[in-house]
């Protein structure tokens, strides 16, 4: 690691790290007490993964977690005692007790959207905030994760290559965590990097180090900026492991001996402190201050919810529905002149001009004969009508085209 | 065609297609939160042209062709409901909405229940058979998603309601699906009012009045009934029929109303009979109106098999007038 950061943001990735693990082995002790109603999953081993990409993201960008990004929220401003309450399932937990794990979201301020079980549904989710983002002129960027297992998701595979036409600015973490429950990552994919999905449509991606927190920070606020700036949509496939089993129940006993041991020694917490340490950005005093500002607050948080009622029976027969202005105000927030996307300056020629038939072009194959070129819109519009004023420079109206960038691009980041 | 206008005046008569593309045209031109996606909606103006001209007037952004892939239209639709906009999504032929079934059941129904998340989307498509579709082309896949809490299904039979409907999906702040039953299309048309207007969500009509027995239906099949209806009353039976026009949330108080008037009832659809709307229905009568009912509920439905593709098998798979005539003597027997 090379020092690029300010200390400030050095000692805030490491108090969120830090604060990810504490908050899970307090679930765990709550798990172990019968106070958690369902499942508990841990992200042991995989926080520099979660704190490192979040914070990456400015307050305005939108983010969606999976159930092992506690980390990401903790960075994106969610309250320890929300995470404590979903999972004990009480009353003012940001679901009330209809959800547990991280599957609950905030749209109005911290812009999380909530994950579900089925993996990969969240791609096009959040390709679709991207697009909106950028429709509306805000300059999000939207992120999630997707594990190894879930990148085999049919989901997965049209919300990537939608994202991609769309140059949308999505950037996707795949978290290579080497077990999908109990089956190894050789035995579901057939590729050595998983950064390599990425080729097939032709969007950029990086392989980091899952377990070096300033490389996780350091390529995602890359792909961050890139994403934001128009180049469209960016993958990073974060090598790492997953060191509990699936969730509490399973002892993840399928897992080699030797597997473990290897990635033990190379905790990203440990690792991280190590180099702090090194750099004299970390002493013996500030560690212990932080230890202790997490415990104070981690008590705090968790009498909270320890004191939280459950929902009354009768609330579940609530909400199915929005009801209305008096449930949900929904408006749109544009930051760009509406005149922009309303009849007059909104009006195209519909038609699509198809350069090289046939040529190979699109393809990037020179014999490739059976494949179109780049299709793109016709441009000969009349004045005024075409590309509206005040759009971000680098932006590409992306419905205009539907091109493939360069495309063997997964580049190694820094270490 | 008794009860299509809703009682307009100084509008015009247009197709069911016609009625449906001026409801987008003129949400889009209403609200700029307003968006089309779908297959083949841009260019070409979708496969049945029913979002014709709508590129030309609000542009690549607004008007999105998209890959053949239900589950990311569905999804990034979704995802741009969380930020205040309202996407109409476009499935080339409802069949195909089944390949999106996780993303609108597991993602979109739920959000607003588990995590106060409304999905202000629309998700539109031609439905039904009856023109030779075959299989694959021809489903009436209302019912899944009617079992789906957090829906809102829409299914209506004139152009009228077609585009009023429409209009207040567009505008409703939950997902709503819109059946567009495809013989409709181009087969009727209907008067619609010049200015703006809205058909509320939930709320059967009653098309015909009638004492003897109530016909309830509707898409395609409430023509079918009324045609049946006709027919009955030259043999002095004189049949309510009720068009539903929403499946859910669906107008329990229009059908016990009339089941209270005419003590029989026949549920008419073009959806399978195991599964049907018409065993909800039945359900409900029996819960709320047992003492009401002077003869079994009947119902005349397609048979419980896929839909063929001969003209001959496909005719003898979907319900006709002769079908519901016999149905109702039968019925008004009791």
């Amino acid at each position: 690691m090379k020092k690029e950061l300010t200390r400030q943001q050095y000692l805030d990735l490491y108090y969120y790290m830090r604060l990810n693990r504490s908050v899970e082995d307090m679930m765990v002790k709550l798990f172990r007490q019968n106070k958690i109603v369902g499942g508990l999953y841990s992200s042991l081993g995989q926080e520099a993964i979660s704190v490192g990409t979040a914070y990456a993201l400015e307050k305005k960008d939108w983010l969606a977690p999976m159930i092992r990004n506690i980390g990401a929220l903790l960075v994106k401003g969610v309250r320890p005692r929300d995470i404590f309450m979903q999972h004990m399932a009480k009353y003012d937990s940001p679901t009330k007790g209809k959800d547990g794990t991280s599957h609950f979201g905030d749209l109005d301020d911290l812009h999380i959207v909530s994950p579900i079980s089925m993996l990969g549904d969240l791609i096009p989710v959040m390709t679709g905030v991207a697009m909106a983002g950028r429709y509306l002129g805000q300059k999000t960027v939207a992120m999630t994760w997707i594990g190894d297992g879930g990148s085999s998701t049919g989901v997965f595979h049209e919300g990537l290559n939608f994202a991609a036409t769309q140059k949308a600015p999505f950037v996707l973490i795949l978290e290579n965590n080497l077990w999908a429950y109990s089956t190894p990552v050789r035995k579901q994919v057939p590729l050595a990097n998983l950064a390599d999905r990425a080729k097939a449509y032709g969007i950029d991606s990086y392989i980091v180090d899952g377990n070096n927190v300033v490389a996780m920070y350091s390529t995602a606020k890359e792909a961050v900026e890139r994403a934001r700036a128009g180049e469209g949509p960016i993958l990073i496939e974060a090598k790492s492991f997953r060191r509990m089993g699936h969730a509490q129940h399973d002892p993840a006993e399928y897992v080699p001996k030797e597997m473990r041991a290897y990635w033990e020694a190379r905790d990203p917490i440990a690792l991280y402190e190590k180099f702090l340490t090194s750099e004299k950005l970390l002493d013996a005093r500030d560690k212990k201050e932080i230890e202790e500002k997490i415990n104070a607050l981690l008590a705090k948080e968790r009498e909270f919810a320890e004191n939280s009622p459950m929902p009354p029976p009768e609330f579940a027969e609530t909400g199915v529905y929005c009801t209305g202005d008096d449930c949900h105000k929904i408006r749109a927030k544009w930051e760009r002149p509406i005149a922009e996307v309303t009849p007059p300056r909104s009006s195209v020629e519909a038609v699509w001009t198809v350069p090289g038939f046939g040529s190979g072009e699109g393809s990037r194959g020179a014999n490739a004969p059976m494949h179109f070129g780049d299709t793109q819109a016709a441009e000969t519009l009349p004045a005024g009508a075409g590309k509206p004023a005040g759009k971000p420079p680098a932006k590409v109206t992306p419905q205009k085209t539907v091109k493939t960038a360069p495309t063997g691009a997964s580049r190694k980041a820094r270490r | 065609m008794p009860g299509t206008n809703g009682g307009a005046s100084n509008g015009t008569s247009v197709t069911f297609l016609e009625a449906i593309k001026q409801a987008m045209f003129e949400e889009m031109e209403r609200d700029p939160a307003v968006v089309l996606i779908g297959e083949d909606v841009g260019v070409y103006g979708g496969a049945f042209k029913t979002s014709e001209g709508l590129l030309e007037r609000f542009g690549w952004e607004r008007v999105i062709d998209t890959p053949i892939s239900e589950s990311a239209i569905i999804g990034a639709a979704c995802g741009m409901s969380y930020c205040g906009l309202r996407p109409i999504c476009e499935m080339q032929f409802i069949d195909f909405i089944v390949c999106a079934f996780n993303q609108i059941t597991n993602f979109v129904a739920k959000g607003h229940y588990l995590w106060n998340a409304p999905a202000p989307m629309v998700v539109r498509g031609p439905s039904g058979g009856g023109v030779h579709g075959g299989p694959f082309h021809s489903a009436n896949p209302e019912m899944y998603f009617v079992h789906t809490p957090g829906l809102k299904v829409i299914y209506p039979s004139t152009p009228y309601d077609a585009k009023g409907l429409l209009k207040a999906a567009v505008r409703d702040n939950n997902p709503v699906l819109f059946f567009e039953h495809k013989f409709l299309y181009r087969r009727i048309k209907g008067e619609v009012p010049a200015g703006d207007y809205t058909v509320p969500i939930g709320k059967a009509v009653v098309r015909r009045e009638g004492i003897h027995l109530t016909i309830i239906s509707y898409a395609a099949m409430m023509h079918t009934s009324l045609e049946a209806a006709e027919a009955l009353a030259q043999e002095g039976i004189e049949a309510e029929v009720i068009d539903l026009r929403t499946l859910l949330p669906l107008d329990e108080e229009t059908i016990l109303n009339s089941v209270k008037k005419t003590n029989k009832c026949l549920v008419v659809h073009e959806d399978t009979k195991t599964g049907g709307i018409a065993g909800e229905i039945a359900a409900i009568l029996c819960e709320k109106a047992f003492g009401d009912l002077d003869g079994p509920l009947m119902r005349v439905t397609s048979l419980d098999t896929p839909v063929p593709y001969a003209p001959s098998l496909e005719e003898y798979f979907l319900p006709n007038a002769k079908k519901i005539f016999s149905a109702a003597k039968e019925l008004a027997r009791y």
